[in-house]
């Protein structure tokens, strides 16, 4: 990692038997280190907490709809 | 329904008389067409989570890490060109107005001013610095310096297909209404071919909704025009689409040819449409030789957080022993029975005026083209 790029990396302590499993499992896959692996599969993780989506008001909802007729998409 | 892109929808307008008078009083930047279409793409939520043009720290980060500064994949710079003259304008302002000709698009609260590379900026983006590169031509001609900034818009850019302009909001309803649980978006700049059609209705087998969605903007000499698209599209969903389990809806941006993170950020706008899934074809948003075939379908295993299920594909063909349209994986003959959906021959028969072949497109769909003097890009 170049100077200027580890500006947007810090480190994580994980246990060493954690980390020889980890290097065991990345050999012959396209991940380069333990620390991609695991950017991986955190980023895979945090992902699926994201949040869901307030719902529409119903006068909005309403609005849309009217225009969704009106444009043929709805009948 | 899928969360957007950042776990909420921007909504950035103000149409209320009193903004668009305090627009009309603001110093003035000038516009495109393209970029006042994507002050709209900010606004109603299709670029989400983005609220403006990028701060430094976001663009330096989609540059180097294809990731905006909070960590969220993000592939293609949404930036603002300025040259020295504006430079000097906005550094004496906190707030301008956004032109495109007479009309004010958008306000813009002036949070940086910053200078950048091009060739890093095109080396990063498009992986090459080559200006044969229509991507790479376009940033080269940029201004040298960017502003960043919340926008609010205040007025929608014009549109030459209002009946087919879908906003994020309105597509989530859409698919709500028609009880759509699992979506996949079709990006396009073609007309459709046979490839094409069998493409999306494979897709379609597996989830409840299409929604094909051509994209509508600047594109290079060559492509089709935009109403040719469209022409082609209406005829091919008259004719050969089910009504209740398809839709079309245009995007209005320009095409930036940049293969594989023009993939992704195609993706993350469908995210924002609402579509759970996203089709990824063989050389997606790339051009000329300048991409591997399936570089773009290997760029989403960097992105375990996308939030949306890539469907890769691989090219459709006819095969003469089978019958029938099929793919290498499908199909186990030889080469000397396939016929190849080449968008380069299917060009150059209707530059002709020839119809193509009934197994590379529908008649009806290649009358339509017929029909346009030129349909083509010049």
């Amino acid at each position: 990692m170049d100077e200027e790029n580890e500006k947007n990396y810090e480190t994580v302590r994980i246990p060493v038997t954690l980390y020889k499993k980890i290097n065991e499992r990345i050999k012959g896959t396209g991940f380069t280190s333990v620390s991609s692996y695991v950017t991986y599969v955190l980023r895979e993780i945090i992902a699926e907490d994201e949040e869901e989506e307030e719902k529409f008001s119903e006068e909005d909802e309403e609005r849309v709809k009217e225009r969704l007729r009106a444009l043929g998409y709805l009948e | 329904m899928i969360a957007p892109h950042g776990g909420k929808l921007v909504e950035r307008l103000d149409f209320s008389d009193r903004a668009r008078e305090e627009a009309m009083e603001l110093p003035r930047l000038s516009i495109t067409l393209d970029e006042a279409r994507d002050l709209g793409n900010i606004a109603h939520g299709v670029f989400s989570p983005l609220e403006g043009y990028m701060a430094r720290e976001d663009f330096e980060d989609v540059l180097e890490e294809g990731r905006l500064a909070n960590d969220l994949p993000w592939t293609i710079p949404i930036v603002k060109d300025v040259d020295e003259k504006d430079v000097e304008m906005l550094l004496r302002e906190d707030e301008v107005s956004l032109f495109y000709g007479d009309m004010p698009i958008a306000t813009l609260k002036v949070e940086e001013i910053y200078p950048y590379d091009r060739k890093e900026y095109a080396q990063r983006v498009f992986g090459t610095t080559s200006i044969e590169h229509p991507g790479v031509a376009n940033l080269m001609n940029k201004k040298e310096h960017l502003v960043g900034g919340k926008i609010t818009l205040v007025n929608d850019a014009p549109t030459d297909f209002p009946q087919y302009k879908l906003w994020p909001k309105e597509t989530r309803v859409l698919f709500k209404e028609k009880g759509w649980k699992s979506v996949v978006g079709f990006q396009t700049r073609n007309a459709p071919h046979i490839g094409h059609e069998y493409v999306q209705k494979t897709a379609l087998t597996f989830v409840d909704g299409l929604f094909i969605n051509p994209l509508i903007g600047k594109k290079k000499r060559g492509d089709f025009k935009d109403e040719v698209i469209i022409a082609a599209y209406e005829t091919l969903f008259k004719h050969y689409y089910p009504k209740n389990s398809a839709t079309l809806g245009i995007l209005e941006t320009e095409m930036r040819y940049a293969g594989p993170r023009e993939a992704i950020f195609h993706a993350i706008m469908r995210k924002n449409f609402g579509c759970t899934h996203f089709i990824v074809g063989r050389d997606h948003a790339g051009v000329g030789n300048f991409y591997g075939p399936y570089e773009a379908q290997e760029i989403f295993y960097d992105y375990p957080d996308l939030g949306i299920t890539p469907l890769f594909f691989r090219s459709f063909f006819y095969c003469k022993k089978c019958g029938t349209v099929v793919n290498e994986k499908i199909c186990p003959h030889g080469p000397e029975y396939h016929v190849n959906f080449s968008g380069t021959k299917i060009r150059e028969m209707l530059i002709k005026g020839e119809k193509p072949p009934e197994i590379m497109m529908r008649p009806e769909v290649a009358e339509v083209i017929l029909q346009f003097e030129n349909p083509f890009v010049e």
